[in-house]
Parts: C-alpha cells; structure tokens; sequence
C-alpha cells in the first residue's frame, strides 16, 4: 500500500506566528502541471493591518538593535536555508515547474544573496554616511537610518532569489515589513517563513501575506502607517496606484530589478545630518 | 540709565536697476510671454510696485522646455564635466561679485531684513555654485551608484521664502551633474531669478541651459506635466508636494521634494539657558518665521520652562521689527497679503483653543504686511498651533517632563524635517539625535545651513537630499 503523505497547511506569517488569514479566505494554487497544490489563505485588509501593527511595533526594537547582531540573524538565516536546501529546490521544481539545475541554483544564489546582505548591515553607513566639511566651526556628519516599514510586493519571475534580495536589503539595515508574496506561486515565500522563524529573527520584523495582489495594492497604497513600498513584483498600471494613493503619506516607492544592489538599501534609508558647534 | 536708541541705517537702493517690465529668459534671451499677459511683483514692506512680470503660456513653457531639450543633447550633454564645473565656477563669482545688488533686491522683492539677505541668502548662493562647481569632474568618485547619468531635463519649482538660494540649491547640482533646467521661481519674487538669468548670460553659459519662466501654480502645474520633463525638484507646500507626486504617479519622472516642518526645539534643563534662548529666536524669528525647517514648536522641560520662557521674553523686547533694507533690523515684511492672512487665522485659532499669546510692545509700520514676534504658551500636541505649519514668526511652547516624552512629542507630527537639542550632556545629544525622526537636526545651534551639508526631511517633509554628496544622487540616475 502506498503511504499517503503528509501535506503542509500553508498559513500567513504575522508576528512570529502563523495564524489563518481572518476573513477564511482561501485560493487555490496548481503545481506547473496544472495539478492542485495547495489552499494557500487569501489574507484580508485586516490582515495586512495586523501585519502593519506587528511591522511597526517590532520596529525600534530591531533598529535598536547593534547592526552586528542584525548581521548575526541575516547570515543565521542563510544557514537555515542552507539546512533545507533540498526541500527549497524540490518546491520550485514542483511548484514553478523549474528544471532540477534551475531550481538548484537559484537557491543556493538565495543563500549567498542573505549572506551577501548580513555583511552590509554594520558598513551601509561607511559607505552612505559621511562628514562634511561645513564653513564654519562646526561637526557635521549624515547618517542613513532605516525608514521605518516598508511593504514588498514579490516579485514572481524568481519567487526565491528576488524574495530574499527584497528582505534581506530591507531588513538588514532597521527597517521591519509586510511582503505580499507571488500571488501565482506564494509557496516559497511561506516556507521561507518557516526559515526565518527559526533564524532568531525578533516576532515582527518580517510579516508574510498570502492572497489577491490587485486586492491588496489599495489598502497598502493608502495604508498610513507604511513608510515606502517594494513594487517590484507590480505591474506599471499597479505601481501607479501605490503611487498615487501612497502620496498622502508621501511613501517612498521603488522597483528594482538587480539581485544584490547597495541601492535596494538606500533606497530604504533615510539621511539623517546632525550639526553641532565646536569650541571650549 | 539713558537708554540709547539707534539711529536709522537705510542701505541704499542705488545699486540696483530694477525694470519696469521683465521677460521670460528662454534659451539665453529675454523674450516676451506670449499674449502678453503679466502680474505685478510688489514690495512687501512697502506695497509698491517693484516691476511688471511676464506670465509664462503654456506656449511659452513648451519652448523653454524644448529649448533645455536642444541644449541637453546638443551642447550640454557634450560639455566635459571639468568644463561644466568651470561655467558654475564663473557664476559662483559673479554672484559674489554682484552680492550687494542681490542682496538689496532680494529684500526689496521678499521683505527680508538686508542683514539676511547680505549675511546669509546671497554668500550661501554662491557657495552653493562654488561647492557643485568642484563635483562636477568627481561625479565618479562619488559613490552614487553603477553608471551614474543626468535625467536631461529638469523642471524646478522654488518658493519664496529664500528666493535665490533655493534657486541655487536646485540649479547648482543639477548643472554640475549634467541637467539643463527649466526653472520657475515664485509668483512673488521673481526679481532675484531673473537678476540670476543675467548672470548666466555674463558666465556665457551656453544658451538653453538654464530657462526661467515666471507665472503661477498654473504655470508650474503645466511646467510638471510637461513631457519633455524627465524629473522634477520642488520645494513648497506639503500639499502642492502630494499633488506633485500625484501628478505624476504614472509616470516615470523622478521627484524630489522638499516641503513643510513643525520642528521641535527640545531645551533640557542641563542646557546653557541663554545660549538656548538665542537658538530659540534664531530658530523661529530667522526669515519672519517663513522657514520650512523652523523650530515652530518649543519644547520646554517643565522645571526650566518658566526660566526659559521670561529670559525668551525679554530678549524678544529687543527684537527690532521694521525696514527690511534698514541694516538693524531683525525682523522684516511678512512675505504676501496672503501669507499675512494665514498667520494671522492660524494665531487666531491659537487663541481660541485657549493657549496663551504674547508679543512684544512694538510699533508696526502703517504700509506693508507685518506680524509681531509671537509666542504662545499652554500648547497642547492636539492644538491646531502644534500641529499645522504657520510658516510665520510664531512660536508654540510645550513643555515636557522626561526625555522620552521630549522625544515622543517632538516626533508627534506628520513632518520630520528639523529638530534642535540643547543640553550640555554630549552621551543626551547622540540619545536624541538617533531617535528624532527628523532630516536634519541642529544640537546647541539652530538654523545652520551650508552647500556640503545634506538637507531634507522624513516622512512628509519630502523626498530626497539638497546639498552634500547625498543631493547629488537626486539629479543622476543609477542601477537599480
């Protein structure tokens, strides 16, 4: 008798926990065979809220944080994954009908990529920070620090790679956020959850939604409380709309198509410039 | 004690030739707006008629566009960045040269004391020309990402509160990485940029790299429209800054705004009081208050506020409102009727939400728009006087018992562009400066500004940096 397998409930990731989207919404995912996959929760404008919430309540606490540890919990989620290598590849073979040789290296770059992003944290502000040489007798120095919360709308051509790029730019120097995973293959993204709440990553400081993109777009758009969006996995037409409803908060919006970019980072860094006179 | 007073010290308007009617400079000449159509730009301190404006067309912001186009491809584009570098040299130096006659006529056109204008408005300009100049063959040494390139042409739209600065923080980088300009200044000083035109001519800079077109909101509403626009810099409103960024949503411009404040001036006990009492009025009365990144909002810590708060009385006695070219005076014209009229129906609101006011015994002037030196206690964070920016010499005073309440009440606003620290506690400065959600932040100073030092705000003060190594990646586009 063949064994029948265990199959994974897939559940939205808000606040270190995997609770069920609120409103019981689900949608169906296929495998690239058309094959039935998985009921994966279509998650609601309350969940996105509760998201936000969580988002910004981890938020000082993992800016608070050294960037050495910050570093610390990036790399330590390359480990992780490293660990489940083999359960990442077969879910893109599966899922996104990608060949065993694609998939493989996809995630190893995926590995590498939180690797690459953990070195960056403690050296953005060597590179983007500065001093500057005021006339007059004055310190002067600039500082990037995290703008606060920011929502990644995923982008599906690489559901993995570009996944981990968006977070680990994101994250790695302060800023908490709300990705709204592949709407075609949102798969990958949660057990990339199950990855980073096992990485010493504080409760909040990433939040995975599952469901409907269009459906979301508005409620991220005029969501007050988000400081800037990822709109790399949006389309032009979307992108617009983040834009203008993102306007009454004046939220910071950019898409980005390189994997490991120092501009990922500063695009979600604010400048700080502090004076202060020098004498006795 | 005789108490001696001063003698009146009028600069004299001799230096400047003000005509009594200006065009549009498009592609390196004056030419007139089609239709003819013109508004009148005025002395605030006075009312007068100061000259007759050109109001630019639609018709006429296409060829200043189209213009800045042809200069974009065809010269600028050609010019070697140490060649760039050496024309913002040459009007670094005219400006100095011409400094006195900038300074007289930017406060006959803005209402501002001379002393301003002389001490601050026009040196920072040129510095800021001279500052950009020197990046312009660094660009890549300069950190701003893979494969750095101008956008081409750029709109700027500019206020007017410091009228040639604010045009010199918009021109001066955008030429020095390789942008031509279509510039609008403000409906009501225009003078300083057209007074700048000629300038651009005496540097010989080539023809069509820097347009400047006068008119109103509806001239810059057109002007950000403009297709031939690949990115626009505004500074103004937080409210024209949303419509902007609406505006385009849908396109593929790139945007730099620098909009409004509500800056905290946070005073601890351990501070040096009278020092903190001159940043106080420094950081409020600076400009008439029409500052974006003024301290509007004083925060007290409770056990000094009353100390502070008479000290800051009694220096606000000496404070001399009057004659903008008068070379004593502190605090000149209210910039507009319209600017007046705000202040005033926000004070009124002050009032009625039931903080207290005070202001100085002081004769105002009988032409001209003026305000008195304000300030009210028993602020609430839920007062309109708290919240909204007034843009004028109005101050709020709030009081705070710990530093995280200082902090927590400073950044209770939707703004984030300034904040002052004032403590004598090095470790109490650092604590605060990392958590004020705030572009720029003055510790024991207020209201410093400088070409190599960034500026710009948080959340919605605006987007983007003017000013350092940081402004330049504004005007250049990069790998993403």
């Amino acid at each position: 008798m063949t064994r029948i397998d265990v199959l994974k409930t897939y559940k939205l990731f808000i606040n270190g926990a995997f609770p069920r989207g609120e409103s019981g919404r689900v949608y169906e995912v296929k495998d690239a065979q058309g094959k039935f996959l998985a009921n994966p929760c279509q998650a609601s404008r309350k969940d996105l809220r509760e998201a936000v919430v969580a988002a910004r309540t981890a938020q000082s606490g993992w800016v608070g944080a050294t960037a050495y540890l910050r570093g610390q919990i990036l790399y330590r989620a390359s480990e992780m994954m490293q660990a489940r290598k083999s359960e990442f590849v077969d879910a893109l073979v599966a899922a996104e009908g990608k060949s065993k040789k694609a998939a493989d290296d996809e995630v190893l770059a995926a590995i590498d990529t939180w690797v690459w992003y953990a070195g960056w944290s403690d050296k953005i502000s060597t590179i983007a920070g500065s001093t500057n040489q005021v006339s007059g007798p004055y310190y002067n120095f600039t500082i990037p620090e995290a703008v606060g919360v920011v929502t990644i709308f995923a982008d599906s051509k690489s559901t993995l790679l570009s996944l981990v790029s968006s977070i680990g730019a994101v994250i790695s120097t302060g800023n908490t956020c709300v990705v709204i995973a592949s709407e075609k293959s949102p798969l990958t993204a949660i057990t990339l959850a199950e990855v980073l709440a096992t990485s010493d990553l504080p409760a909040g400081v990433v939040n995975i939604l599952t469901g409907k993109s269009a459906e979301l777009v508005s409620w991220v758009g005029s969501h007050m409380d988000i400081d800037a969006v990822d709109v790399s996995g949006l389309s032009k037409k979307s992108e617009a709309d983040v834009r203008l409803a993102g306007a009454d908060n004046l939220k910071r919006v950019h898409r980005f198509t390189e994997i490991k970019s120092s501009q990922r980072i500063l695009s979600f860094v604010e400048n700080k410039t502090v004076w202060h006179p020098i004498g006795v | 004690m005789t108490k001696f007073e001063y003698a009146p010290a009028p600069e004299s308007t001799t230096i400047v030739d003000i005509k009594s009617e200006y065009g549009l400079f498009i592609n390196g000449k004056f030419v007139a707006a089609k239709g003819g159509k013109t508004f009148l730009t005025i002395n605030p301190a006075t009312e007068k008629t100061l000259a007759k404006i050109s109001y630019a067309s639609n018709s006429d912001v296409d060829k200043a566009v189209a213009a800045a186009t042809d200069a974009f491809k065809k010269v600028w584009s050609k010019t070697s960045p140490s060649e760039r570098g050496k024309y913002l040299y040459r009007i670094a130096r005219i400006l100095q040269e011409r400094a006195r006659e900038f300074a007289v006529l930017e406060s006959m056109d803005n209402g501002k004391p001379i002393k301003e204008t002389r001490d601050v408005d026009i040196p920072l300009a040129a510095a800021h020309f001279f500052y950009h100049a020197g990046w312009a063959d660094k660009l890549d040494h300069a950190g701003l990402g893979l494969n750095a390139k101008p956008h081409g042409v750029v709109g700027q739209i500019i206020p007017w509160n410091f009228p040639l600065l604010m045009l010199s923080w918009k021109i001066a980088p955008a030429l020095a990485t390789g942008n031509t300009v279509v510039l609008k200044p403000a409906e009501t000083t225009p003078l300083t940029a057209l007074l700048f035109a000629e300038v651009c001519q005496q540097a010989g800079l080539p023809e069509g790299v820097v347009n400047i077109i006068t008119g109103d909101g509806a001239t810059g509403a057109y002007l950000v429209n403009h297709p031939g626009i690949a990115k626009i810099a505004f500074t103004g409103s937080t409210e024209v800054g949303k419509g902007i960024a609406r505006a385009i949503s849908g396109t593929s411009k790139a945007l730099t705004l620098e909009l409004g404040g509500k800056g905290a001036n946070i005073v601890y006990d351990d501070a040096a009081i009278d020092e903190a009492v001159e940043g106080i009025v420094s950081g409020i009365f600076f400009n008439q208050g029409h500052v974006c990144c003024a301290g509007s909002r004083l925060l007290l810590q409770e056990n000094v506020a009353e100390e502070v708060t008479e000290k800051l009385k009694k220096r606000m006695a000496l404070i001399r409102v009057g004659d903008p070219l008068d070379k004593n005076t502190d605090l000149g014209a209210i910039n507009s009727k319209a600017q007046l009229e705000k202040i005033q129906e926000l004070s009124a609101a002050g009032d009625a939400e039931g903080a207290q006011r005070w202001s100085p015994e002081c004769v105002l002037p009988g032409t001209g728009f003026w305000f008195k030196p304000t300030i009210f206690s028993g602020v609430t964070q839920a007062h309109r006087i708290a919240q909204e920016e007034i843009f004028g010499p109005v101050l709020s005073i709030i009081t705070f018992r710990t530093p995280q309440e200082a902090i927590e009440k400073a950044n209770n606003t939707p703004f984030g562009l300034s904040a002052g620290i004032w403590t004598d506690k090095g470790s109490k400065i650092l604590w605060s400066a990392q958590r004020l959600k705030a572009g720029v932040i003055w510790a024991n100073t207020f209201n410093k500004f400088d070409p190599a030092s960034p500026f710009g705000g948080y959340k919605e003060s605006g987007w983007g940096r003017e000013g350092g190594r940081h402004g330049l990646s504004a005007y250049v586009k990069v790998a993403k």
